[in-house]
């Protein structure tokens, strides 16, 4: 990777690029990138492709580590699982990421509520795009979910010993439609308010308690500005909240019933 | 090694004396008394021992301190269970050496008893005991056979970061070209016509027109949709997962699949106004959320 054209006559004139790789080398070996990268990263100086590295590129990673050091073959292959369980995951750190954003510009008060949203497409740089990221995203994550359902029911992957991996992951999809559901309402249009009151009229038709349950969803008898802020916190806590305790619960389990599901 | 405290002398005599069946006092005078540790061993010592002598013992013999006699711990437990022989041919021949060189063994035993048993260990007894029996089983359930692994880093992780990155590539575009629809703000009095639920729950809505609100409202998605699909495991005891064993379960599971994306599609495409049925290329798309992407200007009833 060495340029040496500048020291091809004496050693003095070294190119710009020359003098930014040492520096760039210098650093790798300080103590202080010795400290921040753990055994194994492959960032580290003198890092070698070996089969003890490869394991510790995983060991030592608290990203990383979430995986075995040694898949099986087959489970490496993208048709088998087509990531989907994976992409899920990943559209809810996504979600969580525009979410946040979303956040520093929104107010969920029935008369704020919707210029905030209209605000983001005119006064917020890149508002735009994050919204849009967050909405289609959402939409993805409910059908990257259901597809990963399909996927694990077609391969038979809930047989035992995965039984209870099986229930965990349907409360995750059941999670994902709430998280959905209840960022439906917050931009305050009539799209939002007519499809929160159709979807939550379904709840009321609950044998015996059915009214009870709608109130408590919308805190009253209908969609009123008290409900935009409890769905509001829903969306952005209480959901969230649950749902990572569930992942974490899911995931863990994944390692500790074997590994991915063998071949068919 | 000349500063033995009082208890653990006394204590290593005790247990001494109690093996070997004599009074203490004569261990301990033994042990303590008239063996100076300055005494050279004079002479060779033929054979104290009847042919058991501590692997210590033999490099130790030759030189003239007592010193030496004091073995590392590793060897002062070996030499432990031996003591008796010497200490038994001790009392009678009562010679300088001998008790010198008992004198070291005992230093020996009493350096590596106090590391060994629990203080509160009764003297003379056998510090280990059987607590329990284990099988020879691991906690969770280990089955494993040798199967065809390979490394997370790289082969995984390059499918993994690929895969993502094409998911993000996927959402970027659609939220450059696709905007988000935001219509008119909220109005309690105008109710839009149809007023359709987001897409997911629309299967729902479509069944909501068909049945009874309690049996599509509630029936069909606690009791199917939730229960159901969380017993599944329980219910299907076949433990083949090859496709060929399980035609049953394949068929069942593509019938709601089918069967739900077509009332999703129904509920999307065609229903409109007062959410009767309509043609989409004919009435218009009634669907709100593809309002603003959707190329064909067929623009419904909004």
């Amino acid at each position: 990777m060495r340029k040496v054209s500048g020291v091809a006559d004496g050693n003095e004139k070294t190119g710009l690029k020359d003098r930014l790789t040492e520096a760039l080398e210098n650093l790798r070996g300080s103590q202080f990138m010795e400290s921040v990268l753990r055994p194994g990263s492959p960032f580290k100086k003198g890092y070698s492709d070996s089969p003890r590295n490869r394991s510790y590129v995983i060991m030592n990673n608290v990203l990383y580590h979430l995986h075995p050091v040694k898949v099986k073959r087959h489970g490496v292959k993208l048709s088998y699982t087509l990531c989907l369980g994976g992409l899920s995951f990943f559209l809810f750190i996504l979600l969580t990421i525009t979410g946040i954003f979303l956040m520093f510009y929104y107010a969920p008060t029935a008369d704020r509520a919707y210029a905030d949203v209209a605000a983001l497409s005119t006064n917020v740089a890149f508002g735009s795009l994050v919204r849009n990221m967050h909405r289609w995203g959402a939409h993805l994550m409910v059908l990257t979910v259901f597809l990963h359902m399909s996927r694990v029911f077609y391969h038979g992957a809930y047989k035992p010993p995965r039984e209870f991996n099986w229930v965990v992951g349907v409360i995750l999809l059941l999670l994902t439609l709430l998280l959905s559901f209840t960022g439906y309402l917050l931009p305050w249009d009539q799209l939002a308010l007519w499809a929160v009151t159709v979807g939550t009229n379904m709840a009321g038709f609950v044998p015996v308690f059915g009214n009870q349950v709608k109130f408590a969803l919308l805190a009253g008898a209908e969609v009123t500005a008290g409900t935009l802020l409890r769905w509001y916190v829903l969306h952005v806590l209480f959901f969230p909240f649950i749902i990572v305790i569930f992942m974490a619960v899911h995931f863990w389990r994944v390692r500790k019933d074997g590994g991915i599901s063998g071949p068919l | 090694m000349a500063e033995i405290p009082e208890s653990l002398l006394r204590r290593s005599a005790e247990a001494k004396a109690k093996a070997l069946g004599v009074p203490v006092e004569q261990v301990l005078a033994e042990m303590k008394g008239e063996a100076p540790p300055a005494a050279p061993a004079p002479a060779p010592e033929p054979a104290p021992v009847k042919g058991t002598p501590a692997p210590a013992e033999a490099p130790a013999e030759p030189e003239p301190t007592p010193e030496p006699a004091a073995p590392e711990p590793a060897a002062a437990a070996a030499a432990e269970p031996e003591p008796s022989p010497v200490t038994v041919a001790d009392p009678p021949s009562g010679g300088n050496g001998h008790s010198g060189n008992g004198a070291g063994r005992v230093a020996a035993s009493v350096s590596a008893r106090p590391v060994a048993p629990p203080a509160n260990a009764p003297e003379g007894v056998r510090t280990q005991r059987l607590l329990t029996v284990v099988k020879a089983r691991a906690i969770q359930n280990v089955k494993a056979e040798p199967t065809d692994k390979v490394n997370t880093w790289p082969h995984l992780m390059i499918a993994e970061f690929t895969a993502l990155l094409a998911m993000t590539a996927l959402l970027l575009i659609m939220s450059v070209v696709l905007q988000a629809p935001l219509l008119e703000p909220a109005n309690f009095n105008a109710t839009p016509n149809p007023s359709k639920a987001p897409w997911y729950f629309l299967g729902l809505q479509e069944l909501l027109s068909y049945f009874d609100p309690q049996i599509a409202g509630v029936t069909v998605p606690t009791v199917i949709g939730l229960i159901g699909f969380m017993m599944i495991p329980y219910v299907d005891r076949n433990p083949s997962t090859k496709p060929s064993d399980r035609k049953f379960a394949i068929m069942l599971y593509t019938i709601f699949l089918t069967g739900s994306a077509t009332l999703t599609i129904i509920g999307v495409l065609f229903r409109g106004q007062g959410f009767n049925f309509s043609y989409p290329w004919r009435d218009g798309i009634y669907f709100d959320d593809l309002k603003d992407w959707v190329p064909i200007g067929l623009g419904g009833g909004h």
